[in-house]
């Protein structure tokens, strides 16, 4: 009977991989946002290196976009806007989907260090791509919730007089300009752990791509 | 692991449905041209870089980040409040020494004759378009301490004094309607504001730096001084004022920094 029970869902679980994982709209904005995330940083490398917030930190040509402080300004006043608009459709449809609660919540201390665990030791498994564990969990919201305060520091940055609770938040305007470039230092170091993680279960990319 | 068990499986469908997707799956994680993909996503970087350099010699990309200062001048207009001041700071947070920044070394500040000096109003104005020294002095005064925020991203506090432009403007008889005042400096620089920025009550024509008579390396004999406003929309050393509907650009401006430069 056990047996019986275990077959059939398991038949269920390989019939539901012909149904699309990641819908069209995560897919989508997943791929947007990667493109304007790069384009940002870029350029908003360059940009720092106009005048660094860190003496000796400074980011060399190869990596940064646009030339000089006004070219990578062009390119990041312009693809801000990919981003933030992104962003909203994103997070907007996460709600309005449920896909928020069903997918990236709830998450508990417990599941999450057990996992974390695993992951460190290698042994946490990715054989179902349908379900994120508690590390990926973990790390999509973090991202999340670390893009928004880019967001946001960025905003206080680039119009501190217009803002002015939002500058009182971020401790005024220039440590408005340290905290975004943290925000942006945890979005590179988040992104330099997915690519290693894709790099390792190479599925997920295919899954990130036609949806299942 | 229940694939083995397919021989039991009264749904052959499903059954061989599976195997196909695992046949697919294998397939394509032993693929050659898979690995090398799953290998080339560590280069991920490397590629957009690459690509970074070739977009920025791309017309339609160039045709696209031309467009878009003008939209975000707009946007940044209908963000600007005229009502919202930006903060001042007390004395204790001057920052001293304030930094001599132009496009220029110190050493070739241009000289301006005190004596000699007069400010020309052009354009659209019908009141007094030349004033002395004295005459801009006589005018009522105010003070503000403030923050110069540059679009490198380095800010410094700093006191100004001088005349509120609004008043300036109206003594000059200022076209209020319409949609630019230019600004040419004895250094060659120019630049340009909206006229709501303007009129904002922040906005000072200002002739004293800390309670002194503006130095030449801030700006003798005046400075626009815009706290709304980036630092390259400050002028310093002003000899001219254009009112004007025509788009006048900016030394800055001209090469690619934002028109608007609000801050």
């Amino acid at each position: 009977m056990a047996f019986e029970t275990l077959r059939t869902s398991s038949n269920r679980e390989i019939a539901l991989s012909h149904v699309t994982i990641q819908p069209a709209w995560v897919r989508i904005s997943h791929w947007i946002n990667a493109l304007a995330v790069v384009l940002m940083v870029m350029s908003g490398w360059q940009v720092y290196d106009a005048s660094p917030i860190f003496p000796g930190l400074r980011f060399p040509s190869a990596i940064t976009l646009g030339g000089w402080l006004g070219g990578a300004l062009l390119w990041h006043f312009a693809i801000m806007w990919l981003l933030f608009a992104n962003f909203l459709v994103y997070i907007g449809m996460n709600f309005a989907t449920g896909r928020l609660r069903r997918k990236l919540l709830p998450i508990s201390f417990a599941a999450l260090s057990s996992d974390l665990i695993a992951a460190l030791r290698g042994t946490l498994g990715h054989a179902d791509l349908r379900r994120y564990n508690s590390v990926q969990k973990f790390a999509y919201q973090v991202v999340i919730v670390d893009i928004a305060f880019m967001i946001l520091s960025g905003l206080v940055t680039w119009k501190s007089v217009q803002f002015p609770l939002l500058r009182t938040l971020m401790g005024g305007y220039d440590n408005a300009r340290v905290v975004h470039f943290v925000a942006v230092s945890v979005l590179v170091a988040f992104f330099v752990v997915h690519v290693v993680m894709v790099a390792l279960v190479p599925r997920s990319l295919l899954l990130m791509i036609r949806g299942r | 692991m229940t694939f083995r068990k397919k021989t039991l499986e009264p749904d052959t469908f499903l059954s061989s449905h599976a195997e196909s997707i695992i046949m697919d799956a294998r397939n394509e994680l032993e693929s050659p041209a898979r690995r090398l993909l799953g290998k080339q996503v560590l280069t991920l970087g490397g590629i957009a870089m690459l690509s970074g350099c070739n977009l920025s010699n791309d017309k339609s990309v160039n045709t696209m980040l031309r467009r878009m200062p003008s939209f975000n001048d707009n946007v940044q207009a209908l963000l600007f409040n005229p009502n919202e001041m930006a903060p001042t700071y007390p004395e204790s947070m001057i920052t001293r020494p304030f930094p001599f920044n132009a496009f220029y070394d110190a050493d070739d500040l241009p000289a301006v004759d005190a004596a000699t000096y007069r400010l020309q109003v052009v354009g659209l104005a019908n009141g007094k378009r030349v004033w002395t020294l004295d005459e801009l002095r006589a005018l009522p005064q105010e003070s503000q301490i403030t923050r110069h925020i540059c679009i490198e991203g380095w800010s410094a506090i700093g006191r100004w004094g001088g005349v509120r432009f609004s008043s300036f403007l109206k003594h000059a008889g200022a076209d209020i309607t319409a949609g630019y005042v230019s600004l040419h400096c004895a250094d060659n620089y120019w630049t340009s504001i909206d006229i709501p920025t303007a009129l904002h009550a922040q906005t000072l024509l200002t002739l004293t730096y800390d309670g002194q008579v503006l130095p030449p390396k801030y700006g003798f004999p005046m400075k626009l001084r815009v706290p709304t406003k980036l630092g390259y929309k400050n002028p310093k050393h002003i000899v001219t004022i254009t009112v004007t509907n025509r788009y006048p650009g900016g030394y800055w401006e001209n090469q690619g920094y934002n028109w608007f430069g609000g801050s």
